[in-house]
């Protein structure tokens, strides 16, 4: 039990009728990144809703680092060490990169309260060595996020994840809206955090970067978990099948 | 290599090339329109706006006209300084001439002498109760008290009911001047007390507009409360997700607006030695004009302080230059219309220009 970081059990959610969710069971280990795959509408995004608390499940039970947890909102998952980087990048654009780092969390010189004086340099400092260890390319820190590629931006948010995330990393089609050369920046960074040993969930519909990167992949479909399998006990047309409904998997999953 | 780099990742920075900051912009704006009017004033008038062409009087430039202008702007811009941080935030505010009429009224009420020239005051409203020649310190507190009220509900009404700030300021605004109306049935209130009438009193406002200028511009600037101001005019659900509690900030930005908006208010009242129910009508559409014409973007997240004091200017030499032209009232007020739509538009503009250049 230990070593698990993350461990759900019959995780169900329901919106009404629709059972968006069915009894899901997962598990993620030390060190450790899975990737969640599966049609649209198959229930990953509410998988990942329900363990970060944006939204309340329907009945199951959440253990994270040893506990069984029951967050209220996003903000308490994010203090328990569980970061998101979301599809909507949660950045604000009119702010600096150190500001956009330690947006809610800023680093003070004095505390007066609201009026805290704010500590720049350190900030600015931690910012240039959280860059440095993502191996986030940024040419000026000064500059705002509006001024950025989408590519940089996604980098800044996931530097921002990685700097604060003491414990899971979850993150929701990364570079669904990139190109080519920031899909790979931003791939290096994920292989950076896997050197570093942070666990992290992949929510991604691109099959050669989940290959490329993550050890264990579990599929979704219809709100269930359809298949559970490490990455050399499959390749990509069984993952197709399982994600199409041609494969039903529930031997593989009962022996995994 | 460049001695200039200071990117990360071995990326390149020419740190020469950065974009001149926006107030730049708005300053050049305000270097141009003085040099207009004086071009327009030699030719036309044969006449300096800007420097002293008098023989009687010493001096380069013409200073009567420099302090007409800052003195005129001040009261507004104090306001103004509230709106900016409002705006930034990503509301707006149309109380404050409003919430100035309310307090100039109430805190004028309690800053009046007993006696005027060794008769009873005539217009002291509280006469009966023995409340005059109070210590300035009492109208003071009254006023803030005021303004702080008056912000609270504002604030309140936008964080908690989640109802547009326009709509709940708008309420605040018409409320606010039927309690000016209300407070001595549509009477003056005049003859304060020294103290009190010492505040306005010279270039006492210019000084009060400056330091509140320097202190908002460092607040802005160098504290918690500023980096959230941004952040939350720029992208509220970011700034929610990243932990800010939302509806503390917004209450503290409208009570901050509505503290300054009553600061004007005495310093008005000072000024005139006296209070009307109709003090500072329209005072929110000019403080708002001077935030945008600096540079505050309506829709959030952009603007400062020190563009807001340079758009003040803006307005100032305007106003001013057109009396110096010895053009009626009535066109200061009609092109007064057209620089606030104006302002919107090139607001618009300047963001569209972004979006395609992103």
């Amino acid at each position: 039990m230990s070593d698990i970081v993350l461990k759900t059990e019959n995780l169900t959610k329901h919106y009404g009728g629709v059972h968006a969710l069915q009894e899901a069971n997962f598990e993620l280990r030390k060190g450790e990144h899975v990737a969640i795959m599966g049609d649209n509408g198959a229930g990953k995004s509410t998988f990942v809703r329900q363990i970060t608390g944006v939204e309340q499940r329907t009945s199951g039970k959440i253990w994270f680092d040893g506990k069984e947890v029951s967050f209220a909102g996003p903000i308490e998952a994010r203090e328990a060490g569980i970061e998101t980087v979301f599809q909507n990048l949660a950045l604000a654009d009119d702010l600096d990169v150190p500001s956009n780092l330690f947006l809610g969390r800023e680093k003070v010189l004095f505390n007066l309260g609201p009026f805290s004086i704010l500590d720049r340099k350190a900030m600015r400092k931690a910012t240039e060595a959280a860059l440095i260890r993502t191996a986030v390319k940024i040419p000026n820190l000064s500059s705002t996020i509006r001024h950025m590629s989408g590519g940089q931006r996604q980098c800044v948010a996931i530097a921002r994840t990685a700097t604060f995330a003491s414990k899971l990393i979850i993150m929701d089609e990364p570079t669904a809206a990139l190109g080519v050369q920031e899909t790979a920046q931003v791939e290096n960074i994920v292989r950076t955090l896997k050197e570093n040993g942070e666990p992290l969930i992949l929510i991604s519909h691109n099959m050669r970067q989940v290959f490329d990167l993550v050890d264990r992949i579990v599929v979704f479909r219809r709100g269930k978990i359809v298949a559970n399998l490490r990455k050399q006990d499959t390749d990509g047309n069984d993952i197709v099948a399982y994600i199409t409904g041609a494969k039903t998997g529930q031997a593989e999953l009962q022996a995994a | 290599m460049s001695q200039t780099s200071h990117g990360i990742g071995g990326l390149s920075y020419d740190a020469k090339k950065r974009p001149w900051p926006a107030e730049f912009n708005v300053f050049l704006a305000l270097v141009i329109l003085v040099a207009a009017f004086e071009l327009v004033g030699r030719v036309f008038l044969g006449d300096s706006f800007l420097f002293n062409t008098r023989e009687n009087v010493a001096g380069i430039f013409n200073e009567q006209r420099l302090q007409i202008i800052i003195l005129q702007v001040s009261i507004v811009g104090i306001i103004a300084i509230g709106v900016t941080q409002v705006i930034i935030c990503g509301g707006i505010d149309l109380s404050s001439g409003s919430i100035v009429g309310a307090t100039a009224m109430i805190a004028m009420s309690f800053a009046q002498v007993a006696t005027v020239n060794g008769n009873p005051n005539p217009k002291a409203m509280f006469i009966d109760y023995g409340w005059t020649d109070l210590p300035v310190i009492v109208p003071l507190l009254v006023a803030v008290g005021c303004g702080l009220i008056a912000g609270l509900i504002n604030g309140l009404l936008i964080a908690y009911t989640r109802i547009p700030p326009f709509i709940a300021t708008l309420g605040m605004m018409v409320t606010a001047r039927g309690i000016a109306k209300w407070w001595s049935k549509g009477q003056p209130i005049s003859f304060p007390t020294d103290s009190f009438a010492a505040i306005g009193k010279g270039l006492m406002p210019v000084f009060i507009f400056i330091s509140l200028a320097i202190l908002f511009q460092l607040i802005l600037t160098y504290t918690k409360y500023g980096k959230h101001c941004y952040a939350i005019g720029s992208n509220e659900a970011a700034a929610r997700m990243s932990g800010i509690k939302i509806a503390n900030h917004k209450v503290l930005v409208y009570v901050i607006a509505g503290i300054l908006a009553s600061i004007a208010a005495v310093v008005l009242s000072s000024k005139n030695l006296t209070a009307q129910a109709g003090m500072g009508v329209m005072y929110e559409l000019d403080a708002i004009a001077m935030a945008v014409i600096g540079g505050v973007s309506l829709s959030g997240g952009r603007g400062s302080i020190i563009g807001t004091v340079i758009g003040s200017l803006i307005f100032g030499v305007i106003i001013s230059g057109f009396t110096f032209l010895r053009l009626d009232a009535y066109y200061q007020e009609m092109v007064k219309g057209v620089i606030i739509v104006g302002a919107v538009v090139l607001d618009q503009w300047r963001q569209r220009r972004r979006a395609v250049g992103a």
